[in-house]
């Protein structure tokens, strides 16, 4: 170096190498969990695995875009149906078919930004709502597809899915199982891929300008911010993300109903309880809120509308003790990030010594 | 040639018009000082400058282009920074994460290549040993120079600093106008509002005074401060 520098900067933490380490070690279990575990297992943690990467996403739109949506189920829908289409209409397999999930949520995006955007506050959260809303209404006059009451994936279809013959010979289990255990390692990659890419656009200056977005948005126009590009990137990405994960989980589940794809309990109030009680505007959050949610689920699912009636007792519980969520409770308490997006500026220790 | 220039610029707000007809010009490396009553229009016409506004008539001129209808970050690109009256921290960022958006997004820079200048910037403004707290906890003296440092952090041709003296000790004004003496030093054309006339006639050139969204006067700061109409009008004296 020609220059020392005083300072330098810092954005690992000590506990974040630990979590690094750590996440390595759980994906390695993870690949290799269905050749141990039951079916059982492994469609708790595609259940996990999709919903988690529901609530990255939406956590990505609210907590750090401050676009609060009550219309994720929009892109869950659209995805969904985008896949049968492909599958029904156009004869493909179901695996690439997802892919055309994330396209067709993207391509609906576009023009609903247009609408929504025009909208702030609790205005955009109703907006996106009542967007969502007419797409079921659309879905349900498409006959081909079932109409209002739905249809499922073609036998031919599921059975001859990409790689579920080489699972059944591989782990012995039937088409069912081989198609959860294909499903699963979809929703793996696909939480992994979510993020890891979260956590890179927050750690790069596009991550700087949206919490500067969120936090002030005359401010941040004012130092050079391009404020509504960034309301557009994280929209756009989460829709497409949403869409996906949509498509996915119904591959998984193979029948699809315009009630069932568009529902608002299902793809946002469940995904907006698991932000907000695992502590929105961290990566963190969502993780630990996503395992209390299946905890609660499993615990309460008998009880029919008291299950819903004791998460909406425990989401206004955290909202008014732990407004920051669960996690922000644990590292306000601790110090503890194991995403870190800080950029701490430290004194250069060798700078004495190197010159 | 002017690095600013406003023919006949307005801004009405329904039947209130508060920015009537203004023009004026700044050389460049010139500092101007601006004052007026309250409700005058100071702070719209900042907000006019740097595109946070759209201004209703007349044409805005910065740095030989015509930015009349160019939005807030482009300006800030092309050199506009500027501070806030209340000041505008971006509370969840730590000090120095705001003047690395600030660096940034207003150069058009990669992080890695403006953390030294922030750094700088930091030590320059009294702000290093705060450089890792969130912005949102800074108590006033701290939360002006944060305005100040992250408006420098855009590295601008322009400088427009809106009463960020108000408010402070003597002590803590007098350190303030010290590095902005030395950013006018450096080269930098600076407009400033103020309230604190002593700091501002210590820096500045030239005065410009509002009233009712009208120039009342512009030129000598001393010869505006002994006009009849500045006496009258601004500090309520009947002459």
């Amino acid at each position: 170096m020609s220059e020392t520098s005083l300072y330098r900067v810092q954005t690992q933490t000590r506990a974040s190498y630990s979590a690094g380490a750590v996440c390595i070690a759980l994906i390695i279990v993870f690949i290799l969990l269905p050749a141990f575990a039951g079916r059982g297992l492994i469609q708790d943690l595609f259940f996990i695995f999709t919903m988690l990467v529901l609530a990255q996403f939406w956590n990505l739109l609210a907590g750090y875009g401050g676009l609060v949506s009550v219309g994720q189920q929009a892109f869950v829908g659209m995805g969904a149906y985008a896949m049968f289409g492909g599958v029904i209409l156009w004869g493909m397999d179901p695996v690439p078919a997802i892919l055309l999930g994330g396209v067709a949520a993207l391509i609906v995006a576009i023009p609903t930004a247009f609408f929504a955007f025009r909208l702030q506050g609790a205005y955009f959260a109703i907006g996106t709502w009542v967007i969502a809303e007419v797409m079921r209404l659309l879905v349900a006059q498409w006959k081909v597809l079932g109409g209002g009451t739905g249809t499922s994936l073609p036998r031919t279809a599921t059975r001859e899915m990409w790689a579920t013959e080489w699972i059944q010979t591989t782990f012995d289990v039937r088409s069912a199982a081989a198609r959860d255990i294909l499903t699963y390692w979809l929703a793996l990659a696909l939480v992994i891929m979510t993020i890891a890419g979260i956590y890179w656009l927050l750690r790069t200056k596009r991550g700087l300008a949206l919490a500067a977005v969120r936090d002030n948005v005359e401010a941040a126009k004012s130092v050079g911010v391009d404020a509504v590009r960034m309301k557009w990137l994280v929209y756009l990405v989460s829709a497409a993300g949403t869409g996906l994960t949509g498509a996915l989980i119904y591959v998984q589940k193979v029948r699809i109903s315009p009630d069932a794809a568009f529902s608002v309990t299902d793809w946002t109030a469940y995904v907006i309880f698991i932000v907000v009680i695992g502590g929105i505007g961290t990566i963190e959050g969502p993780i630990l809120g996503v395992l209390i949610f299946f905890i609660l689920q499993s615990l309460l699912a008998d009880y029919g509308s008291w299950y819903l009636m004791v998460l909406g007792l425990i989401g206004i519980a955290v909202m008014l003790f732990a407004p920051r969520g669960l996690w922000g409770l644990i590292s306000e308490k601790t110090g503890l990030q194991l995403f870190p997006v800080r950029r701490r500026l430290v004194v250069n220790a060798q700078s004495k010594t190197e010159d | 040639m002017s690095i600013l220039s406003l023919k006949n610029v307005s801004k009405s707000f329904g039947a209130l018009t508060v920015t009537d007809d203004v023009s004026f010009d700044v050389e460049p490396g010139q500092a101007l000082g601006i004052i007026g009553p309250n409700g005058a229009g100071k702070s719209t016409l900042f907000n006019l400058i740097t595109g946070n506004l759209m201004s209703d008539a007349g044409t805005i001129h910065f740095d030989g282009a015509d930015v009349t209808h160019v939005p807030p970050m482009q300006r800030c690109l092309s050199g506009i920074g500027r501070s806030f009256q209340i000041p505008q921290p971006f509370d969840h960022l730590t000090v120095f994460e705001n003047l690395l958006v600030a660096a940034t997004h207003g150069q058009g820079k990669s992080e890695h290549e403006v953390e030294q200048e922030c750094a700088r910037i930091l030590e320059q403004t009294e702000m290093a040993d705060v450089a890792n707290d969130p912005a949102g906890g800074l108590r006033l003296l701290q939360r002006k120079r944060l305005e100040l440092a992250r408006a420098m952090a855009t590295n601008p041709k322009l400088l427009l600093l809106d009463e960020i003296a108000g408010g402070l000790t003597d002590a803590e004004c007098t350190a303030l106008i010290e590095t902005i003496k030395g950013l006018h030093t450096s080269g930098v054309t600076i407009i400033w509002i103020e309230h604190v006339l002593h700091a501002l006639t210590s820096v500045v050139e030239r005065l410009l005074v509002l009233d009712f969204g009208k120039v009342i006067g512009l030129g000598d700061p001393d010869e505006i401060m002994n006009s009849r109409e500045v006496k009258e009008i601004y500090l309520g004296i009947e002459v």
